[in-house]
């Protein structure tokens, strides 16, 4: 911070740094304290770990005794990549119908594609359950997949929509001068343009999708048993420390993500803007 | 792709948003004013349940409460990290980033298991304060309100940083110099130059970690535990171990309402401060 320094200053930097340092330590000690604790030898969660060992990674890849919770990750996985697919798809849509015309009803469109962001996800979980059991439709695949999307798809217009708003419309004029089809201008010149807008759009969504619990909550079924309900549920009857094994997993997961997709489309910077 | 077409291209997202969103909320607000989940009969009973039981008010109050603090304490951490960010190298700079977007990425789950195994009886807090000699027995944090408060700090905490650090990278660090040589104080430029043009971003991440916080049912139920009532916790008791469905729907409409008050009151703030 030096260059906002003079001399009377230093205790009000001095308590920023303080501040500073202890949000970090606050942001990043937990998940030190998760991966640890997910290779101590105690049965209970003991911190710091009286011994390290593999352990609860050992029962937790047991295909035997950890059966329902890989069932669980295997329905959580084929839910996610269904909504990004889906949710991807509708939001590169409706992100260039929006980013093309200009108009006012645009701005009150987007507004209102985006409005799932601050609903209380519990309300909307409740509802969906209330209206697929009003419809008399019981709980399926494709019925969590939709609920999902609804939650999933603002994540995806935001960056889509990003992207998309810095399209130079001469380019798409020029490209349909020189002949070419609306579809072949997408697939030739916007597309290329907004790969990495799509690209953090459909990670984003499936990350929301793979973690959402409102939804899963209600919609959920012995058939259907989704990932987070599942440990949720462990958190709550017993506390089994296989749930730290997966949650060290899942750490582990989502840092590699990270790093691919930093690399790949600059994910950071998109989330800081 | 011709402008005069375009808005056909937003046609199958409010389609898919008015069937699998808003007709589910519909039969939400039309479950909370029936006898039961059949849609039997009207009736104001749930209503009356909610509005007039004061255990019902007082875990909406709770909720409320709980979304207020959360903000309060995101904000003391966040604005610090965030002109931390803002004065840092790039190595630092790439660190906090990723310190803001890793717990983000992952399961809110996986960030409340981790306060278990910190608040807990034998956890880290408690095992620091035996062996510092602060306390002789373990202090209860689970189950508590502070307890609570503080691991919703760190799991919402991204939701403040980020929107904090987006509009602090407006600032002009020019301006930083200028006001610094122009011989104002540390304190005077963040008040005069950089609260300014960060107050979006903090209102912004204000919203966000008021609506989060104030629904987030694992952390609620995991952390907080059955003896603090708070009202997402009592919607799914309601739904899924009572089937009173009309009070459920009363009770999630009711939680609705309030967030979308604080978040509607948040942003019309916002939108003056802009255009101030």
């Amino acid at each position: 911070m030096s260059r906002l320094l003079a001399p009377g200053d230093r205790l009000p930097a001095i308590l920023i740094l303080a501040l500073a340092a202890l949000a970090l330590l606050i942001l990043i000690g937990p998940v030190v304290v998760v991966i640890v604790t997910s290779f101590t030898t105690s049965q209970a969660l003991r911190f710091p770990p009286p011994g390290l060992t593999f352990r609860w990674y050992q029962e937790l890849f047991d295909p035997v005794r950890s059966a329902q919770i890989h069932r669980a990750a295997g329905n959580s996985l084929l839910v996610a990549i269904t909504v990004a697919a889906f949710s991807t798809g509708l939001a590169t849509a409706a992100a260039l119908g929006i980013a093309r015309s200009g108009a006012r009803w645009a701005r009150a469109a987007e507004g209102t594609f985006l409005a799932p962001l601050v609903l209380p996800g519990i309300a909307y979980g409740l509802a969906t359950l209330m209206f697929f059991s009003w419809l008399r439709l019981p709980p399926s695949f494709w019925l969590l997949v939709a609920g999902h999307a609804m939650i999933a798809t603002p994540f995806a217009l935001r960056t889509v929509g990003a992207s998309a708003a810095g399209l130079d419309g001469s380019l798409l004029d020029a490209s349909a001068a020189l002949g070419a089809s609306p579809w072949r201008t997408f697939h030739k010149v916007i597309l290329p343009l907004i790969t990495p807008g799509v690209a953090a759009g459909a990670f984003l969504a499936f990350i929301s999708s793979l973690d959402n619990v409102p939804v899963s909550l209600f919609l959920g079924s012995a058939s259907n048993d989704m990932l987070p309900i599942r440990l949720w549920g462990m958190m709550e009857t017993s506390l089994d420390v296989r749930v730290a094994a997966a949650s060290g997993v899942l750490v582990a997961v989502a840092f590699l993500l990270l790093l691919v997709m930093d690399r790949m489309v600059g994910l950071v910077r998109k989330m800081a803007g | 792709m011709e402008p005069k077409g375009a808005w056909r291209l937003a046609l199958p997202l409010a389609l898919a948003q008015v069937l699998f969103f808003l007709a589910p909320l519909l039969i939400l607000a039309a479950t909370s004013l029936a006898t039961d989940e059949n849609l039997s009969a009207v009736s104001g009973q749930a209503w009356a349940e909610v509005l007039g039981d004061s255990f019902n008010l007082g875990a909406a109050w709770n909720t409320l409460r709980l979304g207020a603090m959360t903000v309060l304490a995101t904000t003391v951490l966040a604005v610090p990290l965030a002109l931390l960010h803002l004065a840092a190298g790039p190595g630092l700079k790439k660190l906090i980033l990723l310190a803001a977007v890793l717990p983000l990425l992952t399961s809110v789950v996986v960030r409340t298991f981790a306060w278990i195994a910190i608040l807990g009886r034998e956890g880290v807090i408690n095992n620091a304060l035996i062996a510092t000699g602060l306390a002789t027995a373990p202090v209860p944090l689970l189950q508590t309100e502070h307890g609570l408060i503080l691991a919703l700090t760190q799991i919402e905490m991204p939701l403040m940083l980020l929107p904090l650090i987006a509009a602090m990278a407006r600032i002009d660090p020019v301006l930083l110099d200028a006001s610094a040589a122009l011989g104002a104080s540390l304190l005077r430029t963040l008040r005069r130059v950089v609260l300014p043009i960060a107050l979006p971003g903090l209102l912004a991440g204000a919203t966000l970690v008021f609506a989060s916080a104030a629904t987030a049912f694992i952390s609620q139920s995991v952390i907080g535990g059955g003896r603090l009532a708070y009202l997402p916790y009592l919607v799914w008791q309601q739904a899924m171990v009572v089937f009173n469905w009309p009070l459920a729907a009363a009770l999630a409409l009711t939680l609705m309402a309030s967030v979308l008050a604080v978040v509607t009151a948040l942003s019309a703030l916002g939108r003056k401060v802009a255009h101030v």
